[in-house]
């Protein structure tokens, strides 16, 4: 079937202190939708002003929702969780239209998993304790997790509604107030989220401010008044953002993509059963979501052995994935998120043929017909070179992958790791001792086993080397937006003899 | 020498004069990573600190263009050129607001350009 296009608002305002508040400069931008390329509504164009204003909301809300005990709060997630399971097929059709994602995407796993996110730092919180040292028989530590206070936020556009659950869930189960600037491309998505769940807490727990990075982005991750930042998106602005934590003192917490390994061994191919079909599903993953995931398994890794007959395999299975509209529940392969990532997709696939790299399927625009005519389409592309390629080493952020073969086991890891990122990585054998040495000697935070692509909460997310700091999407997460207190107490009555 | 390791379209240039006299001067810094990685981000010079590892490539209408030193070792085989294209990058860069987005396309260098250009250490480079 196919959804109709989303009744949005004309124009939307930021929600800031429990109230819709439009923005201190009296402008808006205008906001297309990938689907068609076409303008959906205005959004508000704030500035510093903005942020101030939210900040004196955070400000004002965050000792008292510190306070509140951990069952209520846990119960404000949770009914901000079912809110959004009653319009989750509502908000579902939202974000495909704001995003250009299937809808088939966003209906199994955007939406579900944002809820589920608010559910998991529910059960969190409340199953979440301080820690007792008995130093000596008088002397006792106790060790309690507080709340930072106010905590900035800087969501990507990538999966809008997710992204924030990521991030908004465990800042909130722990206590703190939150400041969220969504990504300029995709703010609708959290915007329609708001006007379902923005009475279940208290006014200004939790504020949300758009505009531009430049304008709203930037004030907000060089505020002073801020106790800690959450950025996910690019090593430029990364680095901008820790150069501004570092004049603030502040902690940050950065999730900076990556430029993924999926490496197949050459036993995978050993029988013709259900698990070689799982194989080339994982190949072809790269192009979920159209490839704008930050652990896009872009670059794979194939035994020698089986190289041939794998990629012969793998081709067909690519070939078989064709750009659709995002409403109709068929498509699995969406429109990119802007205009500007198509043509910087584009212009990755031209250096790599320059450098010599071989089309094996796609490489180039996919033209759809009808409203979707100009939208912002690519066909699922396969390259195959060599891994000091300028493809195999960034982040294209599209449906485009990069092959190489590898000979034993050895070679295989040192191509894995030949990377500045280590976000996420995929092992495919069918063999364990493989499957654990592999998974171990890969430099990167999240290694799929025989899988790939899924996000469930309680599994920690977070990159080694140049794909940031932290880790999300686990209880370990609330570490992040906690501070500890000490407190170290005498039950002995007399003197303690050292002055 | 006439081989650049960094050029830009005419367009390039035009937004560059143009962010410049509505901001004052601007620098560049090249991105890596998701999202809006791989492309160049534009800022007020000096707002972005460059560090001991990053290298200076050149610059385009005067701006400084710099890249990270571990990212330009595996992009050192490659002219960037500084293009412009409709759009809405997230990020912090200066354009976003005005509806384009800069974009880094790329020409692979000759074997002859290679030498002339030599190499550059990380740091070396640093502009003044």
């Amino acid at each position: 079937m196919k959804y109709e296009a989303p009744q949005l608002s004309n124009r939307y305002q930021n929600f800031i202190g429990g109230d819709w508040v439009e923005p201190r400069s009296g402008k808006w931008f205008e906001n297309p939708s990938p689907v068609t390329g076409k303008t959906v509504c205005e959004i508000p164009r704030s500035n510093h002003q903005d942020i101030e204003l939210a900040l004196d909301a955070a400000h004002a809300a965050a000792p008292a929702w510190g306070k509140t005990a951990p069952a209520k709060r846990a119960e404000a997630l949770m009914k901000i969780a079912d809110r959004m399971e009653a319009s989750l097929e509502e908000l579902a059709v939202i974000e495909t239209w704001d995003n250009g994602k299937p809808v088939r995407e966003t209906l199994a796993a955007d939406l579900p998993l944002a809820v589920d996110h608010f559910r998991y730092f529910a059960g969190c919180i409340r199953a979440q304790e301080g820690t007792v040292a008995e130093l000596d028989d008088d002397t006792v530590a106790y060790h309690f997790p507080e709340p930072l206070g106010v905590v900035g936020q800087i969501i990507p556009w990538n999966f809008p509604i997710l992204m924030a659950a990521w991030k908004v869930a465990p800042a909130l189960a722990a206590g703190n107030a939150v400041v969220l600037k969504p990504a300029e491309q995709t703010p609708v998505g959290i915007l329609e989220l708001m006007k379902r769940v923005g009475d279940v807490l208290p006014p200004g727990v939790l504020n949300v401010v758009n505009g531009f990075g430049v304008e709203a982005g930037k004030p907000l991750a060089a505020s002073p008044r801020v106790a800690k930042v959450a950025f996910t998106g690019e090593t430029t602005t990364g680095r901008l953002i820790m150069q501004a934590a570092s004049e603030n003192l502040v902690p940050v917490t950065l999730e900076l993509g990556g430029k993924s390994p999926n490496v197949f061994f050459k036993d995978v191919f050993d029988k013709n059963d259900a698990f070689r079909e799982k194989v080339l599903e994982g190949f072809a993953m790269f192009a979920l979501n159209q490839g704008e995931v930050c652990t896009c398994p872009s670059r794979a890794l194939v035994a020698k052995e089986i190289y041939g007959t794998f990629m012969e395999e793998a081709v067909e299975r690519v070939k078989r994935i064709k750009p659709g509209h995002p409403l109709d529940t068929e498509t699995r392969l969406g429109a990119q998120a802007s205009t500007d990532q198509l043509e910087k997709i584009l212009s990755y696939i031209d250096i790599g043929k320059q450098e010599g790299a071989e089309v094996l399927t796609g490489g180039k625009r996919a033209q759809l017909s009808g409203e979707a005519e100009s939208g912002y389409y690519v066909e699922p592309t396969i390259l195959s070179g060599s891994n000091r390629m300028r493809v195999f080493q960034e982040e294209i952020f599209g449906p485009v992958v990069s092959v190489t073969p590898f000979e034993g086991f050895e070679q295989g890891i040192e191509i894995a790791n030949d990377t500045l990122y280590g976000l996420g990585a995929g092992i495919w054998t069918r063999d364990t001792n493989t499957a654990y040495r592999a998974g171990r000697a890969i430099h990167a935070g999240r290694v799929w086993t025989n899988c790939y692509h899924l996000y469930p909460a309680h599994a920690a997310f977070g990159g080694y080397k140049q794909s940031g700091i932290g880790r999300e999407t686990h209880k370990m997460m609330l570490g992040h937006y906690q501070q500890t207190k000490n407190l170290l107490v005498s039950y002995d009555p007399n003197a303690m003899g050292l002055f | 020498m006439g081989v650049k390791r960094v050029e830009a379209t005419d367009a390039a240039r035009e937004w560059v004069r143009r962010l410049e006299a509505e901001h004052g001067p601007v620098m560049f810094h090249q991105s890596g990573g998701c999202c809006d990685g791989s492309a160049p981000m534009c800022f007020l010079r000096g707002e972005f600190r460059v560090g001991e590892r990053d290298v200076w490539l050149g610059d385009v209408e005067g701006a400084p263009v710099y890249i990270g030193g571990r990212q330009y070792e595996v992009w050192k085989h490659t002219q960037l050129i500084l293009d412009v294209v409709p759009g809405r990058g997230s990020g912090f860069s200066l354009e976003a607001p005005e509806g384009v987005r800069f974009l880094t396309r790329s020409r692979v260098f000759s074997a002859e350009e290679l030498e002339e250009l030599g190499d550059l250490e990380a740091g070396e480079a640093r502009q003044g």
